[in-house]
This record gives structure tokens, sequence and C-alpha cells, in this order.
């Protein structure tokens, strides 16, 4: 842990080093997202309700996972650009140091760029918490966290196991982009209003509906077992089982030799 | 003429080569695609008098989406050109005795045109295959597939001739990345890449309407699936045509201004 703290502070003083390109980057973010939220914004304006979910719902919902994004984002990059650190044969100097490797990946890069779409969360944060139908209390301040946490954890666990496969390709794969850009872009909304077969996938195989969906409908008292609050434990399991593939894959590792 | 035909079959090539990520492409626009339009299908479900496109339309719109994504995208900039101006490598394609300006436009033109030409054809047969209100609609009148083939050419050139103006700017500037970002993201929004623009408030939509942007994706979408039809078309295209015009000159005149200040970086 004090190891990893001082890669980052490394890191944080690399991005400092270019102050005027990281704030341009930063600001480059908040845009970025601030579009997504005027879509959503925007199609509230003329549609009251989605399949039952008012705008500060879904901005509830949205915040959640926005702010899971990225904080995984800025924190699990060095899975994203995994392919590059495999073929340029930077892991091959990571499998020699000492601790594990997966550590190595985590601490090899920080994207800080991500506060701008954290700042971007907050805001529609403060907006949803005061604006939703929800009478706050210590179990669902607590529950509203856990979505987050319970996001984090399946965002860096798509990204492990998009790193893992580059054990078998070398190359990313594009197509996890859809459950991790997708995830972020797609899940602004509650998963069940994409219906029955993509809640199930979302619920059983990737686990994302259970740190967005369940817990939201048990914040906004539609069902009222305290055990639909605590279903982001799920996801946070969900981890587990990726880092088990991680492990499992990295014995298929070989070198790409440069 | 011809060497630009040697330039866009060279990068058409080149490009070919890459067709395992294209099947992973294929497969990931297929599925974000398919949400676009439950999403969509959810918001119509809810209130169907309040949704400014039917579900025909808007399936239609979201796979023409997907299918032509590599040509309309506007965040895709051509990264040899990128590094060629940070580099300095610029110098060697300047000896060269040929235009610079056009010889970046057929480069990134044919960039996006043989990533599409991969990609479109699947998209469109794997989504005409599901089922009735998510489907891809073939079956369109034969003039509204003539318009729309001018629109999407004309729409794709507005495209290109808009991101040589952000090269000319790097030119400029040579801190592009900011500016990048803002001017893309902005793009994005107002071409209807991420939400179709007849779903904007009336009040926006109406001067949104007549920027550039929206000659992008934007008219040849909506022009197959019928949601401008009849005089409207022919305003649709001729405004397209307009902006590349408009465009093309901007892009022309500041080149020849960067190409008299330009410092070649570094060796």
């Amino acid at each position: 842990m004090k190891l990893y703290l001082k890669m980052m502070a490394l890191h944080f003083s690399a991005a400092m080093s270019y102050k005027s390109s990281f704030l341009l980057m930063v600001l480059g973010q908040f845009l970025i997202s601030f579009a997504s939220f005027l879509a959503v914004h925007f199609i509230f304006m003329r549609f009251d309700d989605v399949s039952g979910f008012t705008y500060t719902d879904v901005l509830l919902c949205f915040s959640a996972v926005l702010m899971a994004y990225s904080i995984s984002e800025c924190f699990a990059s060095g899975f994203k650009y995994f392919p590059s650190t495999l073929s340029t044969g930077a892991f091959d100097r990571m499998l020699l140091r000492p601790a594990e490797p997966l550590f190595w990946v985590f601490a090899s890069k920080m994207e800080f760029s991500s506060v701008g779409r954290l700042f971007q969360a907050l805001l529609i944060m403060g907006y949803a918490v005061v604006g939703a139908a929800v009478e706050w209390s210590f179990f669902k301040v607590t529950v509203y966290v856990l979505m987050i946490l319970g996001g984090v954890c399946y965002f860096i666990g798509c990204y492990i196991v998009y790193a893992a496969l580059c054990f078998y390709t070398t190359e990313g794969l594009e197509f996890i982009n859809i459950f991790t850009d997708g995830g972020r872009e797609f899940g602004k909304y509650p998963i069940s209003i994409y219906g029955e077969g993509a809640l199930k996938f979302f619920t059983f195989i990737l686990p994302l509906a259970c740190s967005q969906y369940y817990p939201l409908m048990y914040l906004l008292g539609r069902v009222k077992s305290p055990l639909m609050g605590l279903t982001p434990l799920v996801t946070i399991c969900f981890l587990a089982p990726c880092v088990i593939f991680w492990q499992a894959s990295l014995k298929h590792y070989h070198s790409t030799g440069s | 003429m011809k060497k630009y035909r040697l330039y866009f079959t060279l990068t058409l090539n080149h490009q070919l080569q890459y067709r395992a990520a294209v099947y992973a492409g294929v497969l990931t626009q297929f599925f974000w695609g398919l949400l676009q339009i439950l999403l969509y299908h959810a918001l119509y479900i809810s209130n169907p008098a309040a949704s400014p496109m039917t579900l025909e339309q808007l399936a239609s719109y979201f796979w023409l989406q997907q299918a032509f994504m590599t040509l309309f995208m506007t965040w895709f900039l051509d990264q040899d050109i990128l590094d060629m101006i940070a580099t300095g490598n610029i110098a060697y394609e300047l000896c060269r005795p040929i235009d610079l300006y056009n010889v970046w436009f057929v480069k990134s033109m044919s960039n996006r045109f043989s990533k599409a030409l991969l990609r479109f054809f699947p998209i469109l047969i794997a989504a005409s295959l599901l089922p009735k209100p998510y489907k891809f609609l073939w079956t369109q009148p034969p003039l509204q597939l003539i318009f729309f083939s001018i629109s999407l050419i004309s729409g794709f050139l507005v495209v290109v001739a808009f991101t040589m103006l952000i090269y000319v700017l790097t030119m400029l500037t040579l801190s592009p990345i900011g500016l990048r970002i803002v001017a893309l993201s902005l793009m994005e929004f107002l071409s209807g890449g991420i939400i179709p623009l007849p779903f904007l408030p009336d009040h926006i939509r109406r001067y949104v309407e007549w920027l550039p942007f929206a000659s992008m994706q934007n008219t040849p979408f909506r022009i197959y699936s019928g949601h401008i039809s009849g005089s409207g078309v022919f305003s649709a295209i001729g405004l397209q045509w307009f902006w590349l015009v408009i465009l093309l000159l901007v892009g022309k005149v500041l080149m020849q201004m960067a190409l008299r200040h330009a410092v070649v970086q570094g060796g």
C-alpha cells in the first residue's frame, strides 16, 4: 500500500509537470461527460419518464455509474492500456520486480484527468440527491455509497478481464468496450428499461445491474426489502473471479520478445 | 488526379490488413446499436406522442449510424497526419510536388472509407435479421435511396473537410490536445452523434439544424428513414453542398497561411 501511494505521488507529479495540458485534458473530460448529461437532460425535456423512472431517478443512477466509472478509469487505466504494455515488453520488466504483477499493472498508469468526469458526476449527484424522491436515512446513504463501490468493482473487473484476455491474443479485444464504455453510457439509465434479456444478462453474467437497478429500486422505495439495497455486494464479489481469471491467464503468458 | 488515386488505394490496402480488428469492431457496434435502439424503444413506449421519430425511423437511423460510423465519427483523426505535424516529418511532404491539402484530404478520406467498407455490410445484414421494430429495413423507394447516397457522400465530405480544419489549426498552434477535445465533443453532440438532432428541444434544434455539423450524419440518415422528405430533401442536400464549399475554401486558405508561417519541428 505504501508503495502504491508512492507510485501515485510519482504519477501525480508527472501529470503536474505539464500543467496547462493537464488542465485542458480535465476540461475536455468534463465537456465530454457534460455532453452525455445534456443528452439525458434534453431527452427528459421531451419525455416525462422512461419506463416509470423520472428525470431525478435516472440522474441518481447516472451519477453513481459515472462516479464509479471515473474512479475506476483513474486507477485502473493501467489495464486499459495493457495491450501496449504487453507489445512493448514493459510487462516483462514488471514480472521481474518483487510483489504481484497485478499490483504493478495497477500502479503503471493513473489517469488523473478523470477528475473532470468525477466533478461532473459530483454535480449531478448533488442535484439528484436533493431532487430525488428518496427519504434519506443512514442506511440509504450506505446503499448509495455501495452502489458507487460496486460500480467501481464492476468496471475494474471488466478492465482486468480485458487485460487478461490480452495474454491469449496480445491485441486488445475491442468487444470489452461494450461493457466498460457501454456500461457507462447505457448504465446512465436503469438497466431494466432495455428489457428482460438485458436485465438478466447484467444480473447473472456481468452484475452491473446489481449495483445500479436493484439498489436504485430500494432507494426509491419501490421494493421494501433492505436485502435489495445490499445487492452491490454481489458486484463487489464479481472482482474475485476476474482476479482468478487473470492469475490463470498469466500462466499463459509468452513474451513478445521485444 | 492519378497521384491522389494512388494515395487512396495505398491507404485502402494498408487498412484492409487489419481484418481481425474489424470483426471485433463489428460485433461491438452491433450490440451498441441494439442497446441504443432498445433505449429509444423504451422512451417511445413510455410516451409515443412525444417522440419526434417513429420506431422504424429510429431503427434505421441507429443502424445506419453504427454501419457508417467510421465515415462520420468526428473524434476520429488520422494519427499519421498528427504525428507528421508533431515530429516535423511534414517537411518531407512539403518537398513533394503535390498539394498538401489535397493529399491529406485523400488520406483521411480513404482511411475512413476503408474502415467503413469492411464494416457496414455485416452490420446491416445482421440488423435486418432482427424482429420487427428493431430491424433494419432495406426496402426503401429507389428515389429515396438515390438521395440517401448523394447525401451520404456529401455528408462524408463535409466531415473530412471539417477535420482538415483541425489539422490545419494543429499546424498553427501545435498544442492541439485541449482544443481538439473541446472541438470534438462539441461536434459530436451537434452532429447528432449522441442523440438524434430531432430529439433536441425545438428552440435549440432550429439553430443547430443550420450548422455544418447537422450536414454530416444527420442529413443522410434522416433521408433514408424518411424523416426528411419531399422538398426538404433538396434543401438539406443544398445546405450540405453549401457547407462543403465553405469548409473547403476556409481550409485551403488557412493551409496557405499555415504553410507560410510553418515552423518545422525538430529533426
